[in-house]
């Protein structure tokens, strides 16, 4: 098919035939006019006035905003250790939800392929697919603003992350492992305790560490609606326009993030 | 045969051995990590009443998924929906377009060292800026609308598609590459010929991972200004209209639902 002969009688290498090269340009054609219908709806909602004036605007924020303001960073010490606990705490609830909808939703380990192991999925999708910051958003309507809102939307939004990875390495474990222990006569939670948990340990002990640090980075944010936290510092200075405090507020996110990062890559490192 | 005389002919009876074999470095972590969570506890200070008084105001809201109102406000969530669908096309394709190149020099195998430096510092420096910080910063420069969340999600796409594409070519097979640069093509064509049809499935998988990433990104860009369904919901929160709140939130997990779905078979026939 690829071969064909032109009217000289030569042969003409080709990719794909006729057809083919039709609906590939035909499904160029659709996606390039997607785009561009898009970016004029972008085009459209921009006030372009701003826009030209940009480079300026950016110009004077940067002369605003250096040098920032070391003194403030007293004030930075404490919702630096209430975002430290968000993440760490909201790590530690989280696990403790996931484990029992990752056993739920793994296929070897499930009770009940049929009922049990799509509302599990469910579970996992809904959590992943909502957004900390959204969480935290209802979370604040609904038990108020401060510390304990942002925890409790760091541990929900890390359920669905936790429990899907956990889940799929349930699901590569060896089994022959588990039937020796069962060849023993242990019970179902016998069986688990010593044939599937040695076999996560490492999987979970990672999912974890791994989680804390993306949670670090969320968490730094959750303030913004009211959350607690390092980021309510950051929404109050953005209000007053207090230009030197929020750059030292970004420069202090930074390093948080870069420290959680590195020490997740040390822990994993040394378990995996 | 008893037990005991079981144990005393085999020696002693086995143990489980522990995670970490150094014990003072075992109790020391143990110990190390009880004092801080009971510090971590005890330092957030919770409004029980508060929460108390919240309860039924959850439970309003868990009553309203089972009664989303889509209606009275459907004009804004259409809206708000569309607007977030369109940063979430438009900054998917810019960000690959300029993640390509970016990647390229990203590659330690074929890009030189100089190029390397810079592009790895491009793409440390998306990485480590949270989406929602961008975007206020890009508001603060573009003012209001869509166009300053295009423009961080763009930003954010370069770090994550630039880094897994460049990790991607340094494992690429040598052989196919360098049979190109044999038959005396140029640069491009040994990139296009050699290089490209290796990492291309990854590629469009990684794409359409990303596009399932800017989607859900998108939805909480309006909660600061950056255009999408997140003013919306921001809204709906504040006014305690949570059957509107509900349907949104129920519009998003479908979506992402459908994309994930979507993103399986076209991972499944390119791979």
């Amino acid at each position: 098919m690829p071969v064909s002969t032109d009217v000289n009688g030569a042969k003409v290498w080709q990719l794909h035939n006729r057809n083919q090269t039709i609906t590939r340009w035909a499904g160029y054609l659709a996606a390039v006019a997607i785009f561009m219908w898009c970016w004029q709806r972008i085009s459209e909602a921009t006030t372009w006035f701003f826009v030209w004036d940009a480079p300026r605007i950016a110009a004077d924020i940067g002369s605003r905003a250096w040098p920032p303001r070391w003194s403030y960073m007293d004030n930075l010490w404490g919702p630096l250790w209430d975002t430290l606990n968000m993440a760490t705490l909201g790590t530690i609830l989280a696990l403790f939800m996931a484990v029992p909808v990752a056993f739920l939703a793994a296929r070897n380990t499930t009770p009940s392929a049929v009922f049990i192991r799509p509302i599990a999925l469910f579970i996992i999708v809904a959590t992943r697919s909502i957004n900390s910051l959204i969480w935290a958003l209802l979370l604040v309507a609904v038990i108020g603003p401060g510390v304990f809102a942002g925890l409790l939307a760091i541990a929900f939004r890390s359920i669905g992350f936790c429990a899907k990875l956990l889940y799929e390495a349930i699901e590569e474990i060896d089994e022959k492992q588990v039937e020796a222990i069962t060849a023993t006569g242990a019970s179902r939670w016998q069986v688990m305790a010593y044939g599937i948990v040695p076999q996560v340990m490492p999987a979970f002990a990672g999912i974890s560490v791994f989680r804390w640090d993306i949670n670090i980075r969320e968490s730094t944010v959750l303030g913004l609606v009211g959350a607690g936290g390092i980021g309510l510092q950051l929404q109050s200075s953005l209000n007053t326009l207090a230009w030197p405090q929020v750059t030292l507020i970004l420069i202090v996110i930074l390093a948080a993030v870069i420290v959680g990062e590195w020490v997740s890559a040390k822990v994993r490192g040394a378990i995996m | 045969m008893t037990t005991a005389t079981l144990d005393d002919r085999l020696g002693q009876s086995w143990q489980k051995p522990h995670l970490i074999t150094n014990p003072l470095l075992r109790w020391g972590l143990f110990i190390g990590a009880l004092v801080y969570v009971v510090l971590a506890v005890s330092s957030i200070d919770v409004n029980w009443s508060r929460v108390a008084e919240g309860l039924s105001r959850g439970w309003a809201f868990v009553t309203a998924f089972f009664n989303p109102d889509f209606v009275s406000r459907g004009g804004d969530i259409w809206d708000g929906i569309i607007e977030s669908i369109i940063i979430t096309i438009t900054s998917t394709v810019v960000g690959i377009a300029i993640s390509i190149p970016i990647g390229l020099g990203a590659a330690r195998n074929i890009a030189p060292l100089p190029i390397y430096l810079v592009c790895r510092g491009i793409v440390a420096l998306s990485r480590a800026l949270n989406e929602i910080i961008v975007a206020i910063l890009l508001v603060a420069i573009f003012g209001f609308g869509p166009l300053a969340g295009f423009l961080t999600l763009s930003f954010a796409t370069i770090g994550f598609m630039s880094k897994l594409l460049a990790e991607d070519i340094e494992e690429m097979s040598k052989v196919q590459a360098e049979a190109i640069r044999a038959t005396g093509s140029s640069w491009l064509q040994w990139i296009n010929y050699g290089v490209q049809p290796q990492v291309m499935p990854r590629l469009i998988g990684l794409s359409m991972y990303r596009l399932d990433i800017n989607f859900r990104e998108s939805a909480v860009l309006g909660l600061v200004g950056a255009g999408g369904i997140g003013a919306t919901l921001n809204t709906a929160f504040d006014r305690y209209e949570f059957d509107t709140a509900a349907a949104i939130l129920l519009i998003i997990i479908v979506t992402v639902m459908a994309l994930e779905y979507l993103s399986g078979i076209i991972r499944a026939k390119v791979q």
